[in-house]
């Protein structure tokens, strides 16, 4: 008798590490686009979604110093204080460790709801680290971001997937 | 018989203690940042990396403009033309006028035997991108070390005053526009003489006129330039005009409200002021003389 726990698991091909690397690098370049207006705040952080996924998925190829590292070099093309996407991104680390046995028990829509308090942690660490240097509050438009990451997740999971979903033969199942 | 237990895989620190190790060094970057201004060469060869991905990233954005370039209208760039041209005339009759100007004022600063003014010299830069960092007012331009700009020269564009240069990396260089909330700079109502020092409030398009006295005179619609007295901003470019001014009997000061002349918004383009006007060498405090010793007489 088999007890079924979670979604439907699927055998996948191992990652190649060069589509890891070229996610991110992708991921970088679409954060470093010219955003104007309401998407400046609309935008979510695309490095932190994608980060978030190969954290969760390949533990053993990525972790924390790619993370950090990814984070200073936001942190310059963004103007922003060097070391506050670094730490924003470790914590967002430290979250897909904590996720990576439990995301595999849920669907993937169901996933959003564990992917938010990740992000929105992130974003308040950050909020918090800035107001103690002495910014003024940006509005409540800053944590619009982690909601609209969230809600991409399940498009990031499909897309980051597929390289690594076999294809079957429909005339040779096996 | 106890032995100890070797664990089977060796996995390094558990993720917490990793978590621990990245914020402490990430909270200690933060504070050399922004407290003591360490770290500019590491974030220079960062920002060099970084350079090629952020051009492909600006890519697609010059290639909309340039294609849009493309299919302007031929009674739209002659309109542009013509309007230019009047532009100019104008802008030829002021010029020769100022020259002569110059020509008399350095005759008579020779008469006088004062310090020369400094001539300004400019570089033409292009806005990258803006408003990344939503806590600052901060524009990226695309000139840097290479093209001889440095820390703390003001940006201007055809219409006043934009920011100072705050950081440089080899090929961009990061303004703060005067609208952030940690710039101040030195000003003059040009109707009335009076000085004062203009506050930016981390909104766009106001600042404040932080304490003037209530019988200051200031008025709405009075234009401020910049008074040239911190010697970073040369004297006498428009920054603001006043918009509000309320004299509240409950408040120490005035409070008063001005909007920024400069554009930066609505244009691409800025002027970087290389050489910074000439002026006097901070005096300094002299040590005060060691107070002597009384002769302490009784009675």
């Amino acid at each position: 008798m088999g007890v079924s726990i979670g979604p439907r698991q699927e055998l996948l091909l191992p990652v190649r590490p060069g589509f890891l690397w070229f996610t991110l690098l992708v991921a970088l370049v679409a954060n470093l686009l010219p955003w104007e207006g309401i998407w400046t705040w609309i935008k979510p952080d695309f490095v932190a979604l994608v980060l978030l996924f190969w954290i969760v998925r390949e533990p053993r190829l990525i972790g924390f110093g790619v993370a950090f590292l990814l984070g200073l070099s936001m942190d310059v093309a963004q103007a922003s204080l060097f070391g506050q996407h670094a730490l924003a991104y470790t914590v967002i680390a430290f979250g897909a460790t904590l996720l990576r046995r439990r995301l595999r028990m849920f669907s993937t829509d169901k996933h959003i709801l564990q992917i938010l308090p990740i992000l929105l942690t992130a974003q308040a660490v950050v909020l918090l680290v800035r107001l103690a240097g002495g910014a003024a509050f940006p509005g409540w438009t800053w944590f619009v971001s982690p909601f609209t990451g969230a809600l991409l997740w399940p498009l990031v999971w499909i897309i980051l997937l597929a390289p690594q979903r076999p294809r079957i033969d429909p005339e040779h199942p096996i | 018989m106890e032995h100890a237990q070797q664990p089977f895989f060796n996995r390094g620190p558990t993720p917490f203690a990793r978590f621990l190790l990245f914020s402490l060094v990430a909270l200690t970057l933060i504070v050399a940042d922004s407290r003591f201004r360490y770290l500019t060469h590491v974030q220079q060869a960062v920002a060099v990396v970084l350079y090629p991905l952020q051009r492909v990233a600006l890519a697609p954005a010059a290639l909309l403009d340039r294609v849009s370039g493309f299919f302007t209208t031929q009674t739209q760039l002659t309109g542009r033309n013509n309007t230019l041209e009047q532009q100019n005339l104008v802008n030829a009759a002021a010029l020769l006028r100022l020259e002569a100007l110059e020509l008399e004022n350095a005759r008579l600063r020779g008469l006088l035997d004062t310090r020369a003014t400094h001539s300004q010299s400019a570089v033409y830069a292009e806005i990258l991108y803006s408003h990344r960092d939503p806590f600052t007012r901060r524009v990226i331009i695309s000139k840097g070390t290479s093209n001889d700009i440095g820390q703390g020269q003001p940006v201007v564009d055809a219409a006043g005053l934009v920011g100072q240069i705050t950081r440089v990396y080899p090929w961009a260089s990061q303004v703060t526009l005067i609208t952030d909330k940690d710039m101040t700079v030195p000003v003059q109502v040009m109707r009335s003489g009076v000085r004062g020092v203009l506050f930016g409030v981390g909104s766009d398009g106001v600042l404040e006129l932080r304490f003037m006295p209530f019988s200051a005179d200031i008025q709405p619609g009075d234009k401020l330039i910049t008074s040239g007295i911190d010697g970073t901003y040369p004297a006498g470019l428009p920054v603001a005009t006043v918009q509000e001014v309320e004299r509240n009997a409950a408040f120490m000061f005035a409070r008063i409200t001005a909007q920024p002349t400069a554009g930066v918004n609505r244009h691409q383009q800025v002027l970087v002021l290389t050489a910074s006007a000439a002026h006097p060498e901070n005096p300094g405090f002299e040590e005060p003389a060691p107070p002597r010793k009384r002769n302490r007489k009784g009675g």
